[in-house]
């Protein structure tokens, strides 16, 4: 198998995808960070946001389904806020406190609507963050980030990291595949040694991808001298934004600040 | 199926948008750039034009050794995060920036861990992480003296430390942004680590001892200068302290000195109109002992320190008694 499929971005043919990718930066940027404003309990304006990236969602026609798979990915980390839910019963004053038979702790009202606000926002910025990435090819990513100012080299190490993460991610497959074809185990018997070899096995193939790594990369140096390489990344200057784009992203912003600006002071 | 399971699968490290507090998002990415600001200045001194090339693939390289894993016990697997393994070979430096590219990577590509977050994420593991395991690295290395099988103590020592200290910092960012009481998440981040902490300290020092092997030419660690290292060292045990220390004072309910001062009886219970407004949730075991805690957690670094100065003493006497 090839992790080409590793790839997250679903070609396709939407307005969402011709976007500039400039534009989808700075908007999901800007929506994340409205999610991030948003009060504890701010119900309506959650609902609103979730409308917003769900309105994104089918005009890009990737598909809500594959969206919501995705963002699931970061439920798990729920459990870090569900903490927050728990109090020590007779704790008072701070709304409703139910007590849990057999432990120590208790659900708080105060300490549920926290983690209940924690979800919601996690929840909408990782949908956020996924459409931008089904929608947005990675070189038009860095491409876009290089015009927003981030750091030239850094642009450039990520560009070569996504180059080559094909290429060293096949040889570390190829690698647990030769390790999977000598482990043979017995029937009835416990194969793979103990733990400790085990892990030293795994620890000689990481030793063994990264001599394999750098040399690629001293080739790679060499071939890049070859071609007159001289350190300076040079890059074509990026495309100025259409009218289509320049209205998609005031209309956007507008829409979340106005929404933000709402919240806060009502 | 091998991305959803192996590359994807979400470490507890990896903290996703909405976790944080606004303040607490502008303090790290204040701290994750100034410490990217410096490494880009620094390796393109070191790397010269090779800087692009060689901290791009092994980027990519970390990035794929991450989905190298062995088999535990009951379906849990080790794996391997790289920021030691990263800091030992390339350097500190070079090793932020290969680090901070696979975190930022890992958030656009793959939402393992959010963007806004990201700044969080590329101190704990871009940042923290490299610099204390360097540090360890360095130490240990120093206290062992140039006998055999100290690079490979060193290098355990330096990724365990590195992952339960990054850890650590995860847990005291939540903490601060009143997202996990730091009663828990301190004791359960720190304790899930302490035993990832095991699988990355074998991994690394099974790779250490195949680099060391045929290519002992490529060990940073060891070519560095002396002086240069110790500062390092100084560092990295700096950081340990630091976390260890204010740690406890993670909480935003009331705000963490006032609870201590409040916990030490300066501060009136009743007094508080400011802490009715906020719930004040009190957890069994930190309400009262925020002192205990920082002593726990200085005690624990050194102890790290001590378990290397007696391994250490432990081969000399075996050295002695070949001899």
């Amino acid at each position: 198998m090839h992790l080409h499929a590793l790839d997250t971005y679903l070609p396709g043919e939407s307005p969402v995808h011709r976007l500039d990718p400039r534009v989808k930066l700075v908007l999901t940027v800007l929506f994340i960070l409205t999610a991030a404003l948003m009060p504890d309990r701010a119900w309506l304006a959650y609902v609103l946001l979730e409308g917003l990236v769900l309105a994104a969602v089918l005009l890009s026609r990737v598909g809500l389904g594959v969206v919501q798979k995705r963002s699931a990915l970061a439920l798990p980390f729920l459990l870090a806020a569900l903490t927050v839910a728990f109090a020590r019963p007779g704790d008072i004053g701070h709304g409703q406190v139910v007590p849990l038979p057999g432990i120590p702790w208790a659900v708080s009202e105060a300490g549920l609507w926290r983690f209940l606000s924690i979800a919601a926002r996690s929840y909408l910025s990782v949908q956020a963050a996924v459409l931008l990435a089904a929608t947005t090819q990675f070189p038009d990513l860095l491409w876009g980030m290089r015009a927003l100012k981030v750091p030239r080299i850094l642009v450039a190490v990520g560009g070569f990291l996504y180059r080559y993460l094909f290429v060293l991610a096949d040889e570390a497959r190829r690698m647990m595949q030769a390790r999977e074809a000598r482990s043979a185990v017995p029937a009835g018997r416990r194969g793979g040694g103990t733990v400790l070899w085990r892990a030293r096995v795994t620890g000689a193939m990481a030793g063994t991808l990264f001599l394999r790594a750098y040399e690629r990369s001293e080739r790679i140096w060499n071939a890049m001298v070859a071609r007159g390489y001289d350190g300076e990344v040079r890059v074509l200057s990026a495309p100025a934004l259409r009218p289509s784009d320049w209205r998609a992203g005031v209309v956007g912003g507008l829409l979340l600040v106005l929404l933000l600006v709402l919240v806060r002071t009502v | 199926m091998l991305r959803s399971e192996v590359l994807l699968s979400p470490t507890p490290m990896h903290i996703p948008d909405g976790f944080l507090s606004m303040g607490v998002i502008i303090v790290c990415w204040v701290l994750s750039i100034i410490a990217i600001g410096l490494a880009l200045a620094r390796t393109r001194k070191s790397l010269g034009e090779r800087q692009v090339p060689v901290m791009g693939v092994l980027a990519a390289f970390i990035f794929a050794a991450q989905m190298l894993n062995f088999t535990v016990a009951g379906g849990t697997s080790g794996h391997f995060l790289g920021a030691a393994l990263a800091a030992i070979l390339l350097g500190p430096w070079a090793a932020m920036l290969t680090m901070t590219t696979v975190v930022a990577l890992q958030a656009l590509l793959f939402q393992d861990g959010g963007l806004l977050a990201l700044g969080g994420n590329i101190l704990n593991m871009a940042v923290i992480g490299p610099v204390v395991a360097y540090g360890f690295y360095r130490g240990v290395r120093t206290l062992l003296g140039n006998r055999k099988g100290s690079a490979l103590v060193a290098g355990f020592v330096a990724a365990w430390v590195s992952i339960v200290v990054a850890a650590v910092a995860c847990a005291m960012e939540l903490g601060f942004s009143g997202t996990s009481p730091i009663g828990i998440a301190l004791p359960a981040m720190a304790g899930v680590h302490a035993l990832i902490g095991i699988g990355e300290g074998l991994i690394t020092v099974g790779a250490l001892a195949l680099v060391t092997a045929t290519r002992p030419d490529l060990v940073e660690a060891e070519r560095a200068p002396a002086p240069a290292g110790m500062r390092w060292v100084w560092g990295g045990l700096a950081i340990a302290i630091v976390l260890a220390l204010f740690s406890p004072l993670a909480s935003p309910y009331p705000d963490g000195l006032e609870r201590v001062a409040e916990n030490l009886g300066f501060i009136e219970r009743a007094q508080g109109p400011l802490y009715e407004v906020i719930p004040d949730y009190v957890f069994p075991g930190i309400s009262n002992e925020a002192l205990a805690t920082i002593a726990a957690g200085v005690v624990g670094t050194l102890i790290v320190y001590g378990i290397a100065v007696g391994l250490a003493a432990l081969l000399r006497r075996r050295e002695r008694a070949a001899a």
